[in-house]
């Protein structure tokens, strides 16, 4: 289906402490995609914010971005889903195109995670969990993915060299990004347990060590989507949303069915999206999973369908997720490398792929021009799934 | 207002589940049965999401179960800080009914194993914080 497509892309360079106010966070993105898509504010029917509460004070930011970004008095709306808001931002601009209401419409994601402390963030974090029956034990995003990670690990024989692996591709990949926020090559003594030079290898929230973790980052992203006679009139190259699946899940540990079969959410986003694309997981050709921890790539391989429950690890090992791979995931360095700025994310990911499909990803381009690409985006702890499937 | 007493620290003082902490400090765990259609809920509902009524009962959870997962922090959130190490576990009694919490100090982390035999009881903090942990079984 060719109704909807992506013609302009942004991103910030991810970074620990932005010298600037959310505005001017937002803008530098908006600028890219606005130059990338050539494209003059006027002919932006309405605007989409995305980001987590409570890192920055400004309440309600669409409006006051919307100003920013000259935007107004076009309409503009505030969207949230934590650390997937951006990849939920593109899913309602893709409806309100599709339903004829609006022929341009620009999804704005962004996070400054550095005005508060990492103490603080974390608790802010554990926030988008349980506040009445979990927060109370002291919970935090590391923690609770630990909690997949310990049943997934022993049920299916993962071990820590496994995780040690994904976050060495990630570093591959993250030297040569230079919108990344961590640009250090990693090696395996980096893990190395009980050496006090080895900066990856404390613990965090076990079995998960400070390698295994994503760091907090400043940034934002922007995408911009247009209907197809837009689309054709003013890109040579548009990249059409093909598929979209979104899924939700119980936020309580203890009303999830089976850590040993990873979240949820990501097996049910990703079979909507491939069922309204009319694909299979084989026909992808270039992927950005959500690895905000190394665990979480090892199971979105399964959620995604490129293999089975329990054989995610053989990916890694295989180094099929590698450029030259039968699969190539997060060669940008994903969360990993990347940083995470919540709500920027989903934007990044989706810039990564779109950028791929025209072949213009530099140093990080996959070889054989790929023609399907997909984005997987995870809310909270599997809270919320988003799977989008972008094509040529 | 009463469910501020609940845990190491609230985020919630007010609920139409706050009986849970009075039922904690009597030392039981109990969770909501609907009396409209029977659905039993851990943590505690006053909603039922299935038939729709608010009219609920209390029961005594299981107090022995399997360990299904677990976690040791290292770091903790702010308010936490004096806390780290802590193990936090799910665990689970069958029949659908599970838990979350901390795992008690006598527990030690090597002894931990996904599977095993444990059980929980209720807690009072010395500041007197009420809650409840996974102990041997």
């Amino acid at each position: 289906m060719k109704d909807v497509a992506i013609i302009g892309v942004g991103q910030t360079t991810f970074v620990r402490g932005y010298e600037g106010s959310i505005r001017e966070l937002a803008f530098e993105a908006f600028r890219e995609a606005m130059q990338d898509a050539g494209i003059a504010q006027k002919e932006v029917d309405a605007s989409i914010f995305c980001s987590a509460p409570e890192y920055d004070k400004q309440r309600s930011p669409a409006g006051v971005l919307a100003e920013y970004l000259g935007l107004i008095p076009q309409p503009t709306l505030y969207v949230e889903t934590v650390c997937s808001s951006s990849s939920t931002g593109l899913k309602v601009a893709y409806s309100m195109i599709k339903s004829g209401l609006h022929d341009i419409v620009v999804v704005l994601g962004f996070q400054k995670m550095s005005e508060i402390t990492s103490a603080e963030s974390q608790e802010r974090m554990g926030r988008g969990a349980d506040i009445q029956w979990e927060a109370p034990f002291g919970t935090m995003m590391p923690a609770y993915y630990a909690l997949y990670a310990q049943a997934y690990m022993a049920k299916h024989g993962v071990t820590h060299e496994d995780l040690m692996n994904v976050r060495i591709k990630s570093s591959t990949y993250g030297v040569t990004n230079e919108r990344a926020v961590y640009r250090k090559p990693i090696k395996p003594q980096d893990f190395r347990q009980g050496d006090p030079e080895a900066k990856m290898a404390g613990p965090v929230a076990w079995p998960l060590r400070v390698g295994d973790c994503c760091a907090n980052a400043d940034g934002s992203s922007c995408i911009i989507l247009a209907n197809a006679k837009k689309a054709k009139s003013l890109s040579k190259k548009p990249v059409w949303v093909l598929g979209i699946g979104a899924a939700s899940e119980a936020v309580n540990m203890a009303a999830r069915p089976d850590f040993t079969r990873g979240l949820s959410v990501g097996y049910g986003a990703a079979n909507q999206a491939y069922r309204m694309a009319g694909i299979s997981p084989k026909d992808v050709k270039v992927a950005e999973v959500h690895d905000c921890f190394t665990i979480a790539e090892i199971m979105a391989y399964e959620g995604l369908g490129f293999a089975p429950l329990g054989e995610g690890k053989q990916l890694i090992r295989e180094k099929a997720t590698y450029k030259e791979g039968r699969i190539p995931v997060n060669v940008d360095g994903g969360l990993l490398s990347k940083g995470h700025p919540i709500g920027a994310t989903g934007g990044s990911q989706i810039r990564t792929i779109v950028l791929q499909l025209r072949g213009e990803a530099g140093i990080m381009q996959i070889p054989g021009e790929p023609d399907i690409g997909l984005v997987h985006n995870i809310g909270g702890v599997g809270l919320y799934g988003n799977v989008t499937i972008l094509g040529r | 207002m009463g469910f501020e007493k609940f845990g190491r620290k609230s985020f919630t003082s007010v609920t139409k589940t706050a009986k849970f902490v009075d039922l904690l400090a009597e030392g039981k765990i109990e969770g909501t049965i609907c009396k409209g259609c029977g659905a039993k809920f851990f943590p505690p509902r006053a909603d039922c999401a299935k038939c729709f009524s608010k009219n609920m009962d209390w029961f005594e959870m299981p107090r022995k179960g399997k360990l299904e997962t677990f976690t040791t922090a290292y770091y903790a959130p702010l308010g936490f800080e004096t806390d780290p190490p802590y193990t936090m576990a799910v665990v689970d009694f069958g029949g659908g009914l599970k838990l979350f919490a901390r795992i008690a100090k006598e527990i030690k982390p090597e002894e931990i194993r996904v599977g095993m035999e444990v059980a929980v009881k209720p807690l009072k903090y010395e500041d007197g914080q009420l809650s409840f942990e996974v102990t041997k079984a």
